[in-house]
């Protein structure tokens, strides 16, 4: 028995995928659950294993091709059946792949009015005339006197079908003529098809202009994308950036106005496209630029209290596999000032503001092709080993690129680290649809004043700086520094639950 | 009875779409003694429908020719005169008995040119359609009886210029030609035409209403139809482009293809019922030659498949009609 390997379904919200690389090619064996290809989807890049042991027969999506979840991409032959496939697919897949496009007929130019106009007097068909018509018509009753305007309309039947109607049964038309071919394999819904499908010349107009219908909202029968709705949309301006929006609760944004630059390839100058990951970065990005009203605070904020507990415990956490890093602090840290303003934690719908309870951390790690935020969920629920080894495991996990779908989503508020590199502070983009971001400076010993009973003395601290970035529409400046000022002072007070 | 009917027509001005074809046999027989009118009461009666009026008068009757009621005779001897260098035109007194004169037409005349290397120019003409309470045996639609023979040339003319136009090109057509012409529009339709002699060439259509949303392709009296369901359609914005085929044998495939290129939604309007009618070929043509140009299903919209009715409301039902082609118009607009 062949076994379809599909596009998996990488997360609820996930409609499509990129095949990256194919470790197989036609004609290896393939084991079941070793990994068969490296696909890249909005959310995270992940290997895919074999779904059935077998030879690869046929490589249905090439590298670099986006398909839709659940199409087939390869196929496997069983394995008994090794012998027959191994020839015949390469072979297969060539045909296919060289079979030429077939061109459309391409009619001549539309006559004029002019030339129609000229030749044919407009003719009045209400023009009632006496109609002595059929009179002395040997077999034709006299009594007829209708202009053709005023013909009866038919009693029984009804006006316009209603498109529902209409979609659940098939055309009168159709259904006498080629009832029969319906029967086929298709198992897609006629509903789905006229979606995915529309017409002969939306998918024309659509290959034409590298356009993905799906995105594209349709007003015809079933939601299907007619000729002027695709005509709309690409007349659209911005209507390309907003192609890939992904949340719904997200302002559509535009791109900013940058007048185009033309580059050329030479010696000097290497272009390449921006992977699956770039793109969609450089989209969210922009849609978050372009969504909230980023306003960054800062704070100064002293880590000598973690120091000194890392210090302490980081051989017994090593002990128990964790590594002990400043992370997990200042995550819990966070976690006691979102409980107190949980407008931190909160997404903006529309002109509401939706609070969640979930504490649900995301961390920015830097990847050498790019840059995913695994979640930290319920953090609250852990204590310091908890989240370090929550912390450790996704970060682990992403840069071998590991993680699920669902590791990747939820996030509720993001922590970013541009001090990693010894940077002092920065001022991040947030991650939408949060509210805000915190970016963590780097940790690092200066000489600053303290004030005590016995006067005010410098001393040597580790200190770090703290950059909020947060969403100016629905949180105030005041209220932005009196969280971070309770992130402080946790910091500072060294209050954590080991 | 206009005095113009028993007298020599005068052509240009004010013209029914009767007296179009009138004008047409009489200018055409003035133009060249070989064309011959032959038919059934064509001649001392001019025409059950007047459509030879005064022709005997002018002509004589050895070139207006009255027959015993025997389409096959007429068309029989029409062909025989026509291969010995005649231009004989056949009246059937309804176009409904063609069906009598089917084989002469198909196995004889339309073979003509093939068989011995010249035509048979003949021209069988006869009032066609229904809408006139005429019953089975005096409103038929025969057109697509004849689609499928090569050799024959049909033409339907829906406006007095084209009936006058397309009748002298059918006349002076080296091959027999069927022209189909429907009596509803006899004494309805009114037209100013040239003075001057013109011909409607066979094979090209005409846009009659200008439009980019729809297509509704028809001929005959159906244009009509399509132009009262364009103006309800207009009121809600919709802008109906309407082409008038009035050849339907060889049809203009261009101006078809030209007029879906630009709309992309189709409705073919004909009035002879559903099944087998010109409708199927138009839909086969444009889903093979303009299959990437449809936004949507082809429509039909014929009458429907029973014999015409003689009750008056079930020919009403029996008949396409305006709210036919606006339901069909708003089923493709919405799809």
């Amino acid at each position: 028995m062949p076994t379809d390997v599909v596009m998996p379904q990488m997360g609820e919200s996930i409609a499509e995928g990129t095949v990256i690389r194919w470790m197989k090619k036609v004609g290896d064996k393939v084991e079941r659950d070793e990994p068969m290809f490296e696909i890249s989807t909005d959310k995270v890049d992940a290997e895919i294993p074999a779904p059935a042991s077998g030879i690869l027969t046929e490589i249905l999506a090439a590298e670099g091709a986006t398909v839709a979840v659940n199409s087939v991409v390869a196929r496997l032959s069983g394995e008994g059946e090794a012998s027959a496939p191994a020839a015949g697919p390469p072979a297969a897949a060539t045909s296919a792949a060289s079979s030429p496009a077939a061109k459309p007929a391409e009619p001549g130019p539309v006559p004029t009015a002019d030339e129609s106009g000229a030749e044919s007097p407009q003719a009045g068909a209400n023009a009632a005339m006496a109609s002595d018509v059929a009179q002395e018509a040997s077999g034709v009753s006299p009594s007829d006197s209708t202009p053709v305007a005023k013909t009866p309309a038919p009693a029984p039947k009804t006006a316009a079908p209603v498109p529902a109607a209409a979609a659940e049964k098939p055309q009168p038309d159709t259904a006498a003529t080629s009832g029969g071919a319906k029967a086929s394999a298709d198992v897609t819904s006629l509903d789905e098809r006229r979606r995915t499908k529309s017409s002969p010349l939306v998918r024309k107009i659509a290959n034409e202009n590298d356009i993905d219908i799906t995105n594209i909202s349709g007003s015809g029968i079933s939601g299907r994308v007619t000729k002027k709705d695709i005509l709309d949309y690409m007349e659209a301006p911005r209507a390309a950036e907003q192609e890939h929006a992904q949340q719904p609760s997200i302002a559509p944004g535009s791109s900013p106005a940058v007048s185009p630059v033309s580059f050329k390839a030479g010696e000097n100058v290497r272009i390449e496209p921006m992977s699956v990951m770039r793109k969609r970065i450089a989209h969210h990005m922009i849609v978050s630029k372009q969504t909230s009203a980023h306003v960054t605070t800062l704070f100064e904020v002293d880590f000598t209290k973690i120091d000194k507990l890392r210090k302490r415990y980081k051989e017994h956490y090593a002990e128990r596999g964790a590594k002990l890093t400043y992370l997990p602090f200042i995550v819990q840290a966070l976690v006691t000032g979102l409980r107190e303003y949980p407008i931190l934690n909160s997404s903006i719908d529309g002109e509401s503001i939706v609070y969640r309870k979930d504490l649900n951390i995301g961390i920015a790690v830097a990847l050498d092709w790019g840059l995913i935020v695994p979640v930290v969920k319920n953090a609250d629920e852990k204590n310091i080993l908890g989240l370090a080894r929550t912390i450790n495991d996704l970060g682990e996990r992403a840069r071998t690129k590991k993680l699920s779908p669902d590791e990747v989503q939820g996030g509720t508020f993001t922590i970013t680290n541009p001090g990693i590199y010894g940077g002092l502070f920065g001022t991040p983009i947030i991650n939408q649809p949060q509210v805000a971001i915190l970016g963590v400076g780097g940790v690092k010993k200066r000489a600053v004043v303290i004030e005590t009973d016995e006067g005010d003395a410098i001393v040597v601290r580790s200190m770090c700086y703290l950059a909020l970035t947060f969403d100016h529409r629905i949180i105030d400046g005041a209220l932005a520094d009196q969280f971070m000022a309770k992130v402080k002072a946790t910091i500072e007070k060294g209050q954590f639950t080991l | 009875m206009a005095a113009s009917d028993t007298q020599v027509p005068v052509a240009g001005g004010e013209t029914t779409y009767l007296e179009a074809i009138r004008q047409a046999m009489f200018e055409e027989m003035e133009r060249d003694p070989s064309v011959f009118l032959i038919g059934e009461d064509v001649g001392v009666y001019g025409g059950a429908f007047k459509t030879s009026a005064g022709l005997i008068e002018r002509f004589g009757a050895e070139r207006v020719i009255d027959t015993p009621i025997s389409e096959a005779a007429i068309v029989g001897a029409a062909s025989g005169a026509a291969l010995m260098g005649m231009r004989p035109i056949a009246e059937m007194q309804f176009i409904d008995f063609i069906g009598c004169a089917f084989n002469q037409l198909t196995n004889f005349a339309a073979t003509a040119r093939y068989r011995n290397g010249n035509g048979c120019p003949i021209v069988v003409r006869g009032p066609a359609g229904g809408g006139v309470h005429g019953g089975p045996f005096h409103s038929l639609n025969p057109e697509s009886f004849f689609l499928n023979t090569p050799g024959l040339k049909i033409v339907a003319p829906g406006t007095a210029y084209d009936a006058k136009g397309l009748l002298k090109a059918a006349i002076r057509d080296k091959d027999p030609v069927i022209y189909i012409e429907h009596k509803f529009l006899y004494r309805r339709i009114k037209e100013n035409l040239p003075a001057e002699d013109y011909i409607v060439p066979i094979g090209k259509a005409a846009i009659r209403r200008e439009g980019k949303d729809l297509t509704i392709i028809t001929f005959g009296a159906m244009i009509y139809v399509a132009e009262d369901a364009a103006k309800e359609l207009e009121a809600d914005g919709v802008s109906v482009e309407i082409l008038d085929m009035r050849s339907l044998l060889p049809f203009d495939e261009e101006a078809m293809l030209n007029s879906v290129a630009k709309t992309s939604r189709v409705i073919i309007l004909h009035e002879a019922t559903l099944t087998g009618g010109i409708g199927g070929e138009f839909a086969a043509r444009i889903a093979d030659k303009a299959f990437e140009y449809l936004d949507a299903p082809i429509k039909r919209v014929a009458s429907i498949d029973t014999p015409v009715p003689y009750s008056p409301p079930l020919e009403a039902f029996f008949l396409p009609n305006k709210d036919k082609v606006v339901a069909a118009a708003r089923e493709l607009l919405d799809y």
